[in-house]
């Protein structure tokens, strides 16, 4: 099980079920992919992402109806700061492919997909609450595993792993 | 802090809801869950979870150490199924360093997974019974689960927080009479499964209290992201060890329990009915346990035998190196996931090429499946939601991390 080079060309790629179907969609939704240890990357648009989530639901073929994940990681201090991880799972076709949305570090904000899986919700609240990223069009949008007057977001690399005392 | 406020009364005249505080000191929420409820008389109207108090930072911790070290901050996660947190978590690091695994290192951890799932299994069983008024199942479980603790003890040398597999494999070779107690203990147990089902799978008492409570539908489940037995109880058919095979359990033949009506029955029957598949997996396991190493050959990576230290300066200077430096871990990133006993239990790591690891993200199933238990409990009566949060078998632990 050597490891292999990534694949990043989108030419050699676009026969994936999830990569063409947003290909054929939006061609200026697709920002990049990434085919590296058997798992398939697709780095979307940040405005793309609620209905491109909603058109890999909802494909005929290959529904990839399943929100296994939603998570973050901080780039501090490069940028775009945050990555915003969407796993998605077709349970019908047992894949699995990743969407990545890159935001700046500048008051992150990007759409909620509560609207395409209700099961995001906590998923988002989380990521809000340990992150600060801002989900739009989130019904409740407030920190969950902090208090709620607690400062700050502890996931954040420049956050210190003692915390603040 | 959650918030709720009632809702205002549709007529006037007609009497307001109330809010109930259920938990966080509550027994039946198996830990630290608060629950608010807005109820009318006996019917639950709205539900809201609340959660939090037993976040640790973990995944923050784990940015802290080297990836060796994180293995045992993996055990702490859910404490009831220590061994399949360890399995994850090294299965995305070999994953990520491209490691190969001897085989008898994955036909161990297929056997002690599974221990595990009956492990968890059994306490599920006996508490959840234990909430609906059953006592005598509570005992008989922690007497078989007492059983598989010593096992557990046997071969790592800890009751619960086992970290018995390691990045490369697992820790040590099984003790001599190892296989021999494993097997004494899989004949036994499914007469005990059998105590357990005469107890609970009849019982009228038990049958009122279960079915038809709790309904879920698999398009409801499916979108609130429930996973395990939750989400088979439904009858959504998808086992990740069967589907999307890890840690060689491709060579092994096992069935997947599926419910139909998505009710807390359904998912009682699917995780007893496990409790059989995984004792036939153990059984498999010992008839085929291949001989050989228990770690992999990678000396940067895993630690050397201890008799080595003592007699070559090589595996010294490497035991020294990975101690004190860990090993570095080229660069990327891996989602890996396996079927707990709850439910789809994912670790996502990231890489930046350095000793240390830049994000791990636990997917907690019960984080998830707990979306689903207001969806159960609303328009229900009061004592059905002791029965609902049984049925999805959280653990505070892996919620909170």
């Amino acid at each position: 099980m050597a490891l292999v080079p990534a694949v990043t060309d989108i030419q050699q790629l676009k026969s994936h079920p999830a990569i063409a179907r947003l290909l054929s969609w939006n061609e200026g939704a697709v920002e990049g992919v990434k085919f590296d240890r058997d798992e398939m990357t697709i780095y979307v648009a940040r405005e793309a992402i609620r209905e491109a989530c909603a058109l890999l639901r909802n494909d005929a073929t290959c529904p990839f109806n399943y929100l296994s994940d939603v998570t973050c990681v901080d780039w501090y201090p490069s940028e775009p700061r945050f990555e915003v991880i969407y796993q998605l799972l077709s349970i019908p076709n047992k894949e699995r492919v990743r969407l990545k949305v890159r935001l700046s570090g500048d008051n992150p904000a990007l759409d909620s997909v509560t609207s395409v899986w209700v099961g995001a919700n906590y998923f988002e609240r989380e990521v809000f609450d340990l992150f600060g990223v801002r989900f739009n069009g989130h019904p409740y949008l407030r920190r969950i595993l902090m208090p709620e007057n607690w400062e700050g977001h502890p996931l954040r690399k420049d956050y210190p792993v003692e915390g603040y005392r | 802090m959650a918030h709720l406020t009632p809702t205002p009364a549709l007529e006037p005249g007609q009497d307001k809801t109330m809010i109930l505080n259920m938990g966080p000191q509550h027994p039946s929420t198996h830990g630290v869950l608060r629950l608010l409820l807005e109820i009318d008389g006996e019917t639950v109207v709205r539900m809201m979870p609340d959660i939090g108090f037993l976040h640790t930072g973990i995944e923050k911790t784990c940015e802290a150490k080297f990836y060796h070290q994180v293995v045992p901050l993996t055990d702490r996660i859910d404490y009831l199924c220590p061994m399949t947190n360890n399995l994850c978590y090294a299965l995305a690091v070999e994953k990520l360093l491209g490691l190969e695994i001897p085989p008898r290192a994955q036909w161990l951890r297929v056997m002690m997974n599974e221990l595990t799932r009956i492990n968890s299994h059994l306490v599920w069983l006996g508490t959840h019974a234990l909430d609906l008024g059953a006592m005598t199942v509570f005992l008989y479980c922690f007497r078989e689960r007492e059983d598989i603790l010593r096992l557990f003890e046997a071969i790592s040398g800890q009751r619960m927080m086992t970290s018995y597999f390691r990045i490369g494999g697992v820790a040590l070779q099984p003790p001599l009479d190892f296989f021999d107690r494993v097997r004494k203990f899989a004949d036994r147990f499914p007469s005990r499964v059998d105590e357990y089902e005469g107890l609970l799978t009849g019982n009228p008492i038990w049958v009122m209290r279960t079915k038809g409570v709790a309904k879920i539908s698999a398009d409801d489940a499916i979108a609130l992201g429930a996973s395990g037995p939750t989400l088979r109880g439904s009858g959504v058919d998808i086992d990740l060890r069967r589907d999307m095979p890890y840690s060689g359990y491709e060579n092994f033949k096992f069935k997947v329990p599926l419910g139909v009506e998505g009710d807390v029955f359904d998912r009682y029957m699917c995780r007893v009915r496990e409790l059989r598949e995984s004792i036939a997996i153990v059984q498999q396991a010992l008839a085929g346990m291949p001989e050989g190493p228990v770690k992999a050959n990678a000396p940067k990576v895993v630690l050397p035998d201890r008799e080595k230290m003592k007699t070559e300066m090589e595996a010294l200077i490497y035991h020294f190196k990975i101690v004190t430096e860990g090993f570095a871990v080229p660069e990327g990133e891996v989602y890996q996931a396996v079927e707990s006993p709850r439910g789809e239990m994912g670790y996502y790591v990231v890489s930046d090429g350095s000793a240390k690891p830049y994000r791990v993200h636990m997917r907690s199933a019960c984080l998830a499946n707990m979306q689903a238990l207001p969806k159960m409990c609303e328009g229900r009566l009061l004592a059905d939601v002791v029965a609902a949060i049984g049925s999805i078998d959280i653990v505070l632990g892996e919620i909170d991390r």
